[in-house]
């Protein structure tokens, strides 16, 4: 009994250093020390995370480590990226094997509060859409009646798809299969007369069809699904850091400052472009230079878009919500000021 | 009368029971059951052989530098997409100026492991134990890097086939004492020996491996003190070596209860000490009979390699699934990517039955009568 009792108090003194540990040393600290970042991205997912024939990761989640980096570090090469799969991405976090989380993750009300993590914005605004054969002629999802759809099983889709139908009265026949992979072989193959999945996946797997160009995306999307980096809870000053990273490079946008012309705009006499270049840094306990670091080395958020998804990538997605909100999307950042 | 006073000459055999048409008509075409079961295998011989090697070989793309050009009308396999990033599948993120580090282990490790097959080699038994005690060490050196001015490698940068021989080596090596030795515990008749072995076997026998990796990198890092950095390869290769362990001591203990009492007791007779009388007459009798369910095992591990991609480690499989196949300029191709994957996968595997096999013949000591 009494050594039992020794035993458990020997359990919890271990957990509460650790506990201790914790508050005691800010993330912020922790990575300046390293003089490294440690970035949860996925395992490989085109235009988000996936490295490329170097070695060198790329895409737009990588792109929100890069600048995180540069903001804290001055160097948007300081990145240590940790490929994570669905299931152990929270755990990393958590941990402290990471010290943000950039793996196009949805951000819904269980994640945020009950796993003991903060999201830190929105980097991309995804949704699930549809894709048919043009021949078909389909317009819309709602044309889309007794239709037979191929998805990906175990997954939101397949409840969300449920959920459309039935809230419009349509009926649809499921046809799952293990991989995305297999849905776009099912879809060619024409076992189904749709293909549903997250709009961004949509447009990857249509690149993997033999001819791209008879498959359409249809305009809908029927649900959220926000997609953003993640810092663990409880330290304020890290979540301010990743929050205005990523609102930096949007407001930049909106500004229209480019890495190729921060230079210049440095010294303007613009107000506001002037408060994003300098003498914010101090009050997230960065340098100066934190904002001017992250634009002239990984670009505003319409160049990461363009380059990794968009125009510039082979996936060519539109901006649509991911236009600036004065531009017809819903990207919108608070002023730096 | 007719006395035959010589011997006739021999005659050829008559021309229906002999030669090609013989062969056929007793082996393919003798009933019609057997008639129609050839004709069936033909036709699907015709039907899946010529559109897999028209595929594969004669219209396949070897070199390309971009997707585009592996694309089009009666375009068949696209190997450029192996072939381009054919270093990333042998060595995962390996920084290509090292390449020969690893390479410089691998043929190491197989001068070393030939010359145990030279007969009249002298010192066999220390080669033996150099290659399992001390050159796990030196190909760590030579791998990891840090020390001896090699710069280092840690390990989230292996992958491709090179990170999925080390896990399979280190499981196998590792496995096979940690199994000897939990089934001569199974089998002891000290109770506390015998009920940890009984609880460690069942335990880890109990549970998929892909639990046991899930725990080893999910769980295991919760409990460990804030940011310690534990590795993550350390961590999987623990569990799997564990998970091994168990499964080879069951094969060990069914070699051990499958000789005859009189070996145990022919030991004793000889006044020999209780592991003299092991590593002596039993182990080495017993691990000849288990060498099928061994490499049986070990292939089967070989393949569980794979599951380390759920715990974001890139071994062969998960270069080619998710590193290639998530290239966002070479989308498309992942069944060539599968092919080469379970291409590379059987010729390891074959050659490991293969080699049990040579193994049997050479242990064979003509018990079988």
């Amino acid at each position: 009994m009494k050594k039992t009792m020794i035993l458990g108090l020997a359990i919890a003194t271990i957990f509460a250093t650790n506990v201790n540990a914790e508050t005691k040393k800010s993330t912020l600290e922790s990575v300046k020390k390293a003089g490294v970042l440690k970035c949860g991205v996925t395992t490989g997912l085109a235009g988000f995370s996936a490295p490329d024939k170097d070695g060198k990761w790329t895409g737009i989640d990588v792109d929100t480590c890069r600048a995180v980096a540069a903001a804290v570090l001055g160097d948007a090469t300081k990145v240590k990226f940790k490929p994570l799969t669905a299931k152990e991405r929270f755990t990393a976090l958590q941990s402290g094997e990471i010290d943000m989380l950039s793996r196009n993750t949805t951000w819904t009300l269980t994640r945020d509060a009950s796993l003991g993590l903060n999201f830190a914005g929105v980097n991309y605004y995804d949704g699930q859409g549809f894709m048919v054969s043009k021949k078909l002629d389909v317009k819309s999802v709602n044309e889309l009646d007794g239709a037979a759809v191929c998805l990906q099983a175990g997954t939101t889709t397949e409840l969300n798809l449920a959920d459309y139908f039935k809230a419009h009265n349509m009926k649809f026949k499921a046809i799952t299969s293990d991989t995305s992979d297999q849905t776009i072989k099912g879809f060619e193959a024409g076992r189904c007369d749709v293909l549903t999945s997250d709009q961004s996946q949509l447009y990857a797997l249509r690149i993997k069809l033999a001819k791209p160009d008879d498959a359409v995306v249809l305009p809908e999307i029927i649900s959220k699904e926000p997609l953003g980096p993640v810092v663990r809870q409880g330290d304020d000053q890290w979540f301010n850091i990743v929050k205005w990273s990523l609102n930096a490079m949007i407001n930049a946008e909106e500004m229209g400052i480019t890495k190729a012309n921060v230079k210049d705009k440095k010294s303007s006499k613009d107000p506001a472009t002037a408060r994003l270049m300098g003498g914010q840094g101090e009050k997230l306990g960065l340098d100066d230079a934190w904002s001017y670091n992250i634009i002239s080395q990984v670009g505003n958020y319409g160049e990461i878009f363009e380059s990794n998804v968009g125009k510039g990538s082979p996936l060519k997605i539109e901006r649509g919500l991911n236009a600036l909100w004065n531009k017809g999307g819903i990207m919108y950042a608070p002023p730096i000021r | 009368m007719y006395v035959a006073d010589k011997i006739l000459p021999e005659l050829p055999a008559p021309s229906n029971a002999k030669g090609l048409v013989h062969w056929l008509k007793t082996n393919l075409f003798s009933s019609p059951l057997n008639i129609l079961m050839t004709l069936l295998g033909l036709y699907l011989i015709y039907k899946i052989f010529p559109p897999v090697i028209q595929w594969a070989f004669i219209d396949a793309t070897w070199v390309a530098d971009t997707r585009e050009e592996c694309l089009g009308e009666g375009k068949g396999a696209c190997w450029a997409y192996i072939s381009n990033r054919f270093g990333q599948i042998m060595y995962g993120f390996y920084p290509p100026e090292e390449y020969w580090r690893p390479n410089l282990a691998g043929i190491l490790l197989i001068v070393l492991t030939l010359s145990l097959f030279i007969k009249n080699m002298p010192k066999k038994l220390w080669l033996g134990a150099f290659i399992l005690l001390v050159f796990p060490f030196i190909a760590y050196i030579l791998i990891h890097g840090g020390f001896l001015g090699l710069p280092e490698v840690g390990t989230d940068k292996w992958g491709g086939l090179m990170l999925t021989l080390i896990i399979s080596l280190v499981g196998i090596t590792a496995a096979l004492p940690l199994g000897i030795i939990l089934a001569l515990g199974r089998r002891s008749k000290m109770p506390i020996v015998k009920s940890i072995s009984i609880i460690f076997i069942e335990l880890w026998r109990g549970v998929p491996l892909i639990t046991v990796l899930f725990m080893a990198s999910v769980m295991l890092p919760l409990f460990l003190p804030q940011g310690s950095d534990f590795d993550k390869l350390a961590r999987a290769m623990i569990g799997i070596i564990l998970f091994q362990g168990a499964y080879v001591a069951e094969v060990v203990r069914g070699g051990l209860q499958a000789l005859p009492k009189g070996q145990y007791e022919a030991a004793a007779a000889m006044g020999l000490s209780y592991w003299k009388s092991m590593f002596l007459i039993i182990l080495p009798q017993a691990l000849k009979l288990v060498i099928p369910g061994l490499v049986n095992t070990f292939i089967a591990l070989f393949k569980d390699t794979t599951l380390v991609l759920i715990i974001g480690l890139f071994d062969l499989l998960a270069i080619i699934q998710n590193v290639l196949g998530s290239d966002a300029s070479w989308l498309g191709f992942f069944t060539e990517g599968l092919v080469f994957a379970a291409f590379v996968f059987w010729i390891f595997c074959f050659n490991m039955s293969r080699y049990s096999m040579a193994l049997e013949r050479k242990l064979d000591t003509g018990h079988r009568s």
